[in-house]
C-alpha cells in the first residue's frame, strides 16, 4: 500500500515535466528501482518538495534524528562521567602572551622569584592570569611537535615509513601514562595529600617534550655535540622547574602529620628520577641520529 | 623500546594479575603483609606499609571478577590471533 502510494505519487509528480522512469535514461542520476528514492539530480528544488510531501520520508528523517542526538547525548553523558569537561576547560584557557612565557621559563627558570599559584576565592586562577598556573595547552602541542619532528629526523635519515609515526605517538603516549601513573601511586602510598589532581600530573609530565623538541632541534643544526649540551640545559632546566613547583604544590598540602616529610621527599626525589628519565626517550629515536646527521653533513 | 597501546594494556593486565595472585593465608602472613597486621591505630597517619597492603587487598577485592572475564577475554585473542 504504502508503496503503491509512493509509485503513484512519484509517477504522478514526474508526469508533468518527465516520462515516467520506466523509460527514463539513467544519465541524470535517476535510480529506476520502484520505491526508490530519486538521487539529486538537475531538478533538486523538485526532489526536496518531493521527499517533505512524502509522510514516509518524514518518519525516516525524524527517526533518524532521533537516534543522532539520542546517541549524542549519550556520548555526552559517558564523557560527562569520565572527565569533567569544565576542569579541562580551565587548563585550556591560555593566550598568546602566557604560552610565550610560559616556554621561556620551562626553558630558564633560575632567575623566577615568585612561585605561588594565586587564588581569588579559593578557586585558582586560569593561566590566563596566571604565570605558574599549569596548563594542558602546551604539553599537548608539544606532544604533537615531538612526534612530527622525529618523523622529520628520521626522514632525514632515510629511515622513515609512515607506520614509525604512529608507532613513535604510542611509545611517546605509552611514556606519559606510565609516568603518571607511577606518581598517582607514589602520592597515594605517602599519602601526601595536595590539590593535585590527575590534570595537573599530566600538564607536569607533558612539559618535558618542549625540552625533547629543543634537544632534537639543536641535534639536528648543530650535530650531536649540540644534541647533549642541549640535553643537559634542558634536563636540568627542566629539574628546577619541577621541584620548585612541586615543593610549592605539596607545601600547600592540609596533612602535616608525621609521615608527611618523609612523603615529601619522596616525592620530590621521584620527580628528580622521573626529569632523568627525560633523555631516554629521545636517545631512542636520536641515538644515531646526531651521528648520522653529522657525518652526512 | 617501541610500545604501542596493545602492550601497555598487556602489562597492565599482568602486573593486575600478579597482585591479585598474592594469596592472604599462604603468602602474605608469612612475609607480614596479612590484612590483619599492624593495621595501626584510628588517628595516626598510616605508613607506606599499611597503604600497599590495603592495596593489595583492595585489588584483590575488586578486581577479583573482572579479571576472570578479561584474563579469558585475552586467552581467546592470543589463541587466535598469536
Amino acid at each position: 500500500m504504502k508503496t503503491g502510494n509512493l509509485k503513484g505519487s512519484k509517477h504522478r509528480a514526474r508526469a508533468a515535466p518527465d516520462p515516467p522512469p520506466l523509460f527514463d535514461d539513467t544519465s541524470g542520476g535517476y535510480s529506476s528501482q520502484p520505491g526508490g528514492y530519486p538521487a539529486p539530480g538537475a531538478d533538486v528544488a523538485f526532489n526536496v518538495n518531493h521527499l517533505l510531501g512524502d509522510p514516509m520520508a518524514n518518519v525516516a528523517m525524524a527517526y533518524g534524528s532521533s537516534i543522532a542526538s539520542h546517541g549524542k547525548d549519550m556520548v555526552h553523558k559517558e564523557l560527562h562521567r569520565f572527565v569533567s569537561v569544565n576542569k579541562l576547560k580551565y587548563f585550556f584557557a591560555v593566550d598568546t602572551a602566557y604560552v610565550a612565557k610560559k616556554l621561556g621559563l620551562l626553558v630558564f627558570p633560575y632567575t623566577h622569584q615568585n612561585w605561588e599559584v594565586q587564588y581569588s576565592r579559593d578557586a585558582p586562577l586560569p593561566p590566563r592570569q596566571d604565570l605558574n598556573a599549569p596548563d594542558l595547552y602546551i604539553p599537548t602541542m608539544a606532544f604533537i611537535t615531538y612526534v612530527l619532528l622525529a618523523g622529520m629526523a628520521l626522514g632525514i635519515q632515510k629511515r622513515f615509513s609512515p607506520e614509525v609515526l604512529g608507532l613513535c605517538a604510542s611509545t611517546a603516549l605509552v611514556w606519559v601514562v606510565m609516568e603518571v601513573l607511577a606518581l598517582l601511586l607514589g602520592i597515594y602510598l605517602a599519602t601526601v595529600r595536595s590539590d593535585l589532581s590527575t590534570f595537573h600530573l599530566l600538564a607536569y609530565s607533558g612539559y618535558k617534550y618542549v625540552g625533547m623538541i629543543l634537544s632534537v632541534l639543536t641535534g639536528l643544526l648543530f650535530g650531536s655535540d649540540g644534541y647533549y649540551v642541549a640535553l643537559a640545559w634542558t634536563s636540568s632546566s627542566l629539574m628546577y622547574f619541577i621541584v620548585s613547583l612541586g615543593s610549592r604544590l605539596l607545601r600547600w598540602g592540609r596533612s602535616w602529620g608525621r609521615g608527611s616529610p618523609s612523603g615529601l621527599q619522596l616525592l620530590l626525589s621521584s620527580r628528580c628520577a622521573l626529569c632523568e628519565q627525560q633523555p631516554w626517550a629521545p636517545t631512542v629515536w636520536g641515538a644515531q641520529l646526531p651521528g648520522s646527521v653529522s657525518s652526512s653533513t | 623500546m617501541a610500545f604501542t597501546l596493545y602492550s601497555l594494556l598487556q602489562a597492565a593486565l599482568l602486573c593486575v594479575n600478579a597482585i591479585a595472585v598474592l594469596h592472604e593465608e599462604r603468602f602474605l602472613k608469612n612475609i607480614g603483609w596479612g590484612a590483619d597486621q599492624g593495621i595501626g591505630g584510628f588517628g595516626e597517619e598510616p605508613g607506606i606499609k599499611s597503604q600497599l597492603t590495603n592495596l593489595i587487598r583492595s585489588v584483590r577485592t575488586v578486581m577479583r571478577v573482572p579479571l576472570i572475564i578479561i584474563n579469558s577475554v585475552a586467552i581467546v585473542l592470543l589463541l587466535l590471533f598469536g
